[in-house]
């Protein structure tokens, strides 16, 4: 009963009894919507109340028309890059303290503190970087406090703000992804090299970096892909200087109700992602 | 031994970057319980706002509201979730990698579109928006986290332990609540605070269902938000990311995140 059986009498019945429930529901919540938003995104008008779209590319074209939504995309590309760039620059050091330097129950009782607001909930978390950022915030009477004068920080409701707040959100993913790498490579290797006379930067270069690459990709990606689809953290912390792709494509759905145009701009959103990662795919390729 | 030490420095970065996660939540928190409503230092500790919130009927209804959304997504995601994975460890058929790999893009995608798939396929075929449609997506959402952490339990799992119990004469129901269960209990109920954390901690795919007056939690402090900050804001927030973080340490409690322990 235990074993994994092949080709038992019943064993399809079974199999149709476990899976069928989750598949079906997932069908029904996540492929079946996806598909249908696919559909609309070719159709001139909703076909809900009635109406009947036509079909269409106009869409599509709108994107490569106006060039509003195109400078869009790049500013959310970019945001995207820079936030993956600060979340590795700050969080591959601290996985290396945590893989290699810090050990037993500390290792454990920090590692936990690093992923607890992991999971924790987001829209929170960047509700309260408002209290750290606003005009007077803590942030503010903090340096007025170190070096008393007029210095303004004047953050609130900027690019720089959105930044620091998508940051602090992803940064635990980079270390926990980076972490796990880390963790698996053998101390013995650090060692040998040690021995034969290779200093620390060497160790990092040819031996940490290469052998952690997998888990900095999972992070990249991670970190990358919901990046580029945020609109609460941008509305929140961004303001009026917070309108991205994902913003506009929210806007479609619960302002504008222009649905196949949203529909149009969300694939070309995962479109792009794709392309971003089938680029980098082929430059590390090619490197190696 | 320490194999890559970057001695004290190391150390003081680690806490410098837990400052960085920490300090806003801890801001957050300690001006929840500041009784002037403009943030003025220095504190001067009062309950009132969290008394405020007991007195607000809009923030009450969508608390109920998370955790009942929570508890279905829960219970449903855990039976269907744990009966997908024992077909997975149990046979080997064909269409079984296509059905595992099927498990991502829900967790791959991000939540704005498959939020509005939602909203418009629902909207499109008559489900509508609301409570029950909420419910939907939450269960979907949660669905591929427990799949996969109950098949990385099962996978560790040694028949043999079955086999030995039996044949030293122990009866099939004492196998399996002294053998089977224990063994499997924690990825389970790892699982199930999994999708439990998934729903409560769910703002987008919420907010695209939710329909004016019944929503959930984070919808409503979204929606506080945007109207301006109050410190009854802070109070609601504070409650939620204390129980957010408390179910995650149950989880880990159960779920090792950091490796074995050497």
């Amino acid at each position: 009963m235990t074993s994994p059986a092949k080709g038992a009498p019943g064993q399809a019945g079974a199999i149709l009894a476990l899976t069928g429930p989750a598949y079906l529901w997932l069908t029904v919540a996540i492929l079946l919507p996806l598909s249908a938003m696919f559909y609309f995104s070719f159709l001139s008008e909703a076909p809900l109340a009635g109406k009947t779209g036509e079909w269409t590319l106009a869409n599509y074209r709108a994107f490569f028309e106006q060039g509003f939504y195109g400078t869009l995309m790049l500013r959310s590309l970019r945001l995207g890059a820079e936030v993956v760039f600060w979340c590795f620059v700050l969080g591959f050091p601290c996985a290396l303290v945590l893989a290699k330097s810090v050990k037993g129950r500390w290792r454990e009782a920090l590692f936990l503190l690093v992923i607890l607001p992991f999971w924790s909930n987001a829209l929170v978390r960047i509700f309260s970087w408002t209290m750290m950022l606003r005009g007077n915030g803590i942030l503010e009477r903090a340096i007025d406090w170190v070096v008393p004068g007029r210095f303004r920080l004047d953050i609130m409701f900027t690019y720089e703000a959105v930044v620091i707040g998508l940051v602090h959100s992803y940064l635990p993913y980079m270390i926990l992804t980076c972490y796990i790498s880390l963790q698996a490579v053998q101390d013995d290797l650090i060692e040998a090299a040690r021995s034969m006379g290779a200093s620390r930067l060497t160790i990092l270069r040819r031996i940490l970096l290469p052998l952690s690459l997998p888990g900095i990709l999972a992070g990249v990606v991670l970190i990358f892909v919901p990046v580029i689809g945020s609109f609460m953290e941008p509305r929140i912390l961004g303001g009026r200087n917070g309108t991205f792709i994902g913003t506009v494509i929210e806007d479609q759905f619960t302002a504008v109700f222009n649905w196949p145009l949203g529909a149009a701009l969300s694939f070309i959103m995962l479109g792009c992602v794709g392309v971003v990662f089938a680029l980098s795919r082929l430059a590390l390729g090619r490197r190696g | 031994m320490r194999a890559f030490s970057l001695g004290g420095l190391g150390r003081v970065y680690l806490v410098l970057v837990l400052l960085f996660l920490y300090c806003p939540i801890i801001v957050m928190a300690v001006m929840s319980f500041n009784e002037s409503q403009f943030y003025t230092l220095p504190v001067k500790w009062s309950f009132k706002w969290y008394g405020a919130l007991a007195g607000n009927e809009r923030i009450l209804s969508a608390a109920a509201n998370s955790v009942g959304i929570a508890v279905l997504t829960t219970l449903i995601a855990s039976v269907l979730g744990t009966a997908a994975s024992l077909a997975f460890f149990r046979y080997r058929f064909r269409g079984r990698e296509v059905m595992q790999l099927l498990l991502f893009p829900p967790i791959a995608i991000p939540w704005l579109i498959t939020g509005t798939a939602m909203l418009l396929f629902f909207f499109w075929i008559g489900i509508g928006r609301g409570l029950h449609a909420m419910l939907l997506g939450h269960v979907a959402l949660a669905l591929p986290y427990v799949i996969i952490v109950t098949s990385a339990r099962l996978k560790a799992y040694d028949p043999d332990l079955e086999l030995a119990a039996r044949s030293m004469g122990a009866p099939p129901w004492m196998v399996f609540r002294r053998v089977t269960l224990p063994f499997l209990a924690p990825g389970f109920l790892a699982a199930a605070l999994f999708a439990f954390a998934v729903s409560f901690d769910q703002f987008v795919i919420s907010y695209f269902l939710s329909v004016p007056g019944t929503s959930t939690l984070p919808v409503e402090i979204y929606t506080a938000i945007r109207k301006g900050f109050t410190p009854e804001i802070n109070a609601i927030s504070t409650i939620v990311i204390g129980f957010s973080m408390a179910l995650l340490l149950g989880v880990a409690r159960f779920y090792k995140f950091g490796g074995e322990r050497k």
